[in-house]
């Protein structure tokens, strides 16, 4: 049973990730990568992660994909045509087989591969937002403060580079 | 209970569709994109060996990817808003002089 | 034959989302109804009062009629996301009640149906209780964004894409002011489920519009634009964009639009009273006899429901619009601000 969800998600993730470095229209390729990231939160739900699986919908899904159709939809965006680097689609193709051996040489050479995860998880309470609540504000203190300055940054920094007339790049 | 290693295939998977959708797109947009499917390739991962050793820590790590995720899709967009203000297109190769 | 309880469980859920929907649907149908009718008498109209007694078979003439417009596609339209659009937006709409409890725990006694005997059977009445419950509503009402802005776009219309734009941008900015409001009843009830956020307020003193008043009216703000209700409809905003982003939609499509919108406000009037007015508890619950005490509690939770849905209609006709930055700035400047100082009183509040 759980490996038909499994298969389902893990279909839906692969089959939606290739449609979307294929697909020429970039609306489609959000929807598509918006299906990818769905998925995903299905398998963590299914990892016993509750909350990084709705944090996934909620700020992947809702908020940074948002993202990109609202640009695409102001720059009016349309199909994309053959470009001026003429072998850059099988050189591309080239290095990522290239980078495929690493990444299965790695994924091979985990040793605890075949067995499957306690039924237990990790006890009562596994993922949920307690826990990863005292986590975040003990242990991980520092990288969470860091990474809020590293959010402002980028509040700042977005603002200051799209303000008209007050940046100019090379005029 | 389905072995890790189901779960670090697929997200080997998912990180390569998405570093060949890097390298194959010119689209700056659909290049960021890629980006995100790599990141969450990798993420997968965390959870799922979060899962096997019973650590939440692997959340923690995946929130932080997240958070950073955000920041550089802020950032990245604005740049592109601003390619797209100064040269009138979004294709990478057609941004390839060095000053003008 | 004794059922398997986990059948058992399965059958009892579906009857529940039955129910539910059926609901939920006959409320959106009888909300566009009196909303036609408060506005008339708002400003001392009749409204529509000629189909069956007072009119009240008027929802059910517009369904018919709506079913038999022509369903008209724009020639340069995106044809397979002008279709999705309108499921997009209902799906997230619906969803949102999954995690609404509507009452406390009933018990369903042991019964015999066509041979099958189905044992005593105690549950609650809510669809289910996520450990993430407030978390997966924000998700929900996320996820409509893109709904409506597929549908302004892909109608291929520049009026339709001003309002799909606006509305993103509005929904995103209100989200905000709309889960850092929750934040300081989930600091107090220290958990993120449904079902304790309502065990939090059992006796009347301690439903949290007492605890958290500044909460309440950031809240039902940031639901108004949520909503794209007025006085925050610029996405629809007739006398400037046509009719928003639904403008090229006609027949059922349209219709979803319209579901939809109706079942959110719905969803958020019924989050208000789960939030901030007890949930199912009301006061007085022990002098009511253990028979009824339940159906005491879930017609009080109708009828908070249905008080900020009169609410909603009546702040729609008696104000009028904002403008787009005075929109902007209240949700950045003011209800932001105001949302991280209850933030802070709240901790105060608790340390002390």
């Amino acid at each position: 049973m759980e490996l038909y969800f499994f298969l389902f998600f893990a279909i839906v993730a692969v089959a939606s990730s290739v449609a979307m470095i294929l697909q020429r229209n970039p609306i489609y390729c959000v929807l598509l990568l918006i299906m990818v990231m769905i998925s995903i939160a299905g398998l963590y739900l299914m990892l016993d992660a509750q909350f990084v699986a709705i944090i996934q919908i909620v700020v992947y899904a809702g908020a940074i994909m948002v993202l990109f159709l609202f640009v695409i939809m102001l720059l009016n965006l349309s199909r994309e045509e053959g470009g001026v680097f003429r072998i850059q689609k099988p050189l591309a193709v080239l290095l990522a087989a290239l980078l495929f051996l690493p990444v299965a040489a790695m994924v091979m050479s985990y040793a605890g591969g075949g067995t499957t995860p306690p039924a237990d998880g990790g006890g009562a309470g596994f993922g949920e937002v307690e826990q990863i609540g005292t986590l975040l504000f003990t242990k991980y203190l520092l990288p969470v403060e860091i990474a809020a300055v590293l959010l402002l940054i980028a509040i700042v920094g977005a603002v200051v580079l799209t303000r008209k007339g007050t940046v100019s790049v090379g005029e | 209970m389905i072995p890790v290693t189901y779960y670090l295939v697929l997200s080997a998977v998912l990180f390569l569709v998405g570093a060949t959708g890097v390298l194959i797109r010119r689209n700056a947009i659909i290049v960021l994109m890629g980006i995100e499917l790599m990141l969450n390739g990798a993420n997968l991962s965390f959870v799922a060996f979060a899962r096997q050793f019973g650590m939440v820590d692997g959340h923690i790590y995946v929130f932080l990817v997240i958070t950073v995720a955000a920041a550089e899709v802020a950032i990245g967009l604005a740049l592109v808003i601003l390619l797209f203000r100064n040269r009138g297109t979004v294709n990478i190769d057609e941004v390839r002089s060095l000053r003008w | 034959m004794v059922v398997d309880p986990m059948i058992l469980e399965g059958a009892i859920a579906l009857v529940k989302i039955g129910i539910l929907l059926g609901v939920v649907f006959t409320t959106v149908a009888y909300l566009t109804f009196m909303e036609r009718r408060v506005s008339a008498l708002i400003q001392d109209r009749l409204g529509p009062n000629r189909v069956g007694p007072m009119g009240l078979l008027q929802p059910l003439a517009d369904g018919i009629k709506f079913m038999w417009k022509e369903e008209f596609i724009p020639a340069s339209a995106d044809r397979k996301l002008f279709a999705i659009a309108p499921a997009l937006i209902l799906v997230p709409a619906l969803l949102i009640f999954a995690v609404i409890p509507v009452g406390g725990e009933v018990t369903i006694p042991a019964f015999t149906l066509f041979g099958l005997q189905i044992q005593e059977t105690t549950t609650t009445l809510q669809i289910i209780d996520l450990n993430v419950g407030i978390l997966y509503i924000l998700g929900m009402t996320s996820i409509a964004v893109y709904g409506i802005a597929l549908g302004g776009w892909s109608a291929n219309n520049k009026f339709t894409l001003l309002g799909g734009i606006r509305s993103s941008a509005q929904m995103i900015s209100y989200e905000l002011s709309l889960g850092l409001s929750i934040v300081g009843i989930l600091m107090l009830t220290g958990s993120l489920q449904m079902s304790k956020i309502v065990a939090a307020q059992d006796t009347f003193f301690e439903w949290f519009i007492f605890r958290q008043p500044l909460a309440f009216v950031i809240f039902v703000i940031a639901a108004f634009a949520e909503n794209n209700r007025l006085p925050f409809d610029l996405v629809e905003c007739e006398q400037e964009l046509v009719g928003g982003y639904h403008t090229e939609y006609s027949s059922m499509r349209f219709s979803m639009f319209m579901i939809s919108e109706y079942a959110s406000m719905v969803a958020a009037s019924a989050l208000m009273a789960t939030l901030f007015f007890g949930g199912w508890h009301m006061p007085f619950e022990d002098q009511v006899g253990p028979g009824l005490v339940t159906l005491y509690q879930v017609a009080g939770f109708l009828l908070k429901t249905g008080f900020f849905l009169f609410v909603y209609i009546w702040v729609r006709w008696s104000l009028p619009r904002f403008r787009y930055d005075q929109l902007m700035a209240i949700g950045w400047k003011v209800l932001l601000p105001l949302a991280l100082l209850n933030v802070v009183i709240t901790g105060i509040w608790m340390l002390v």
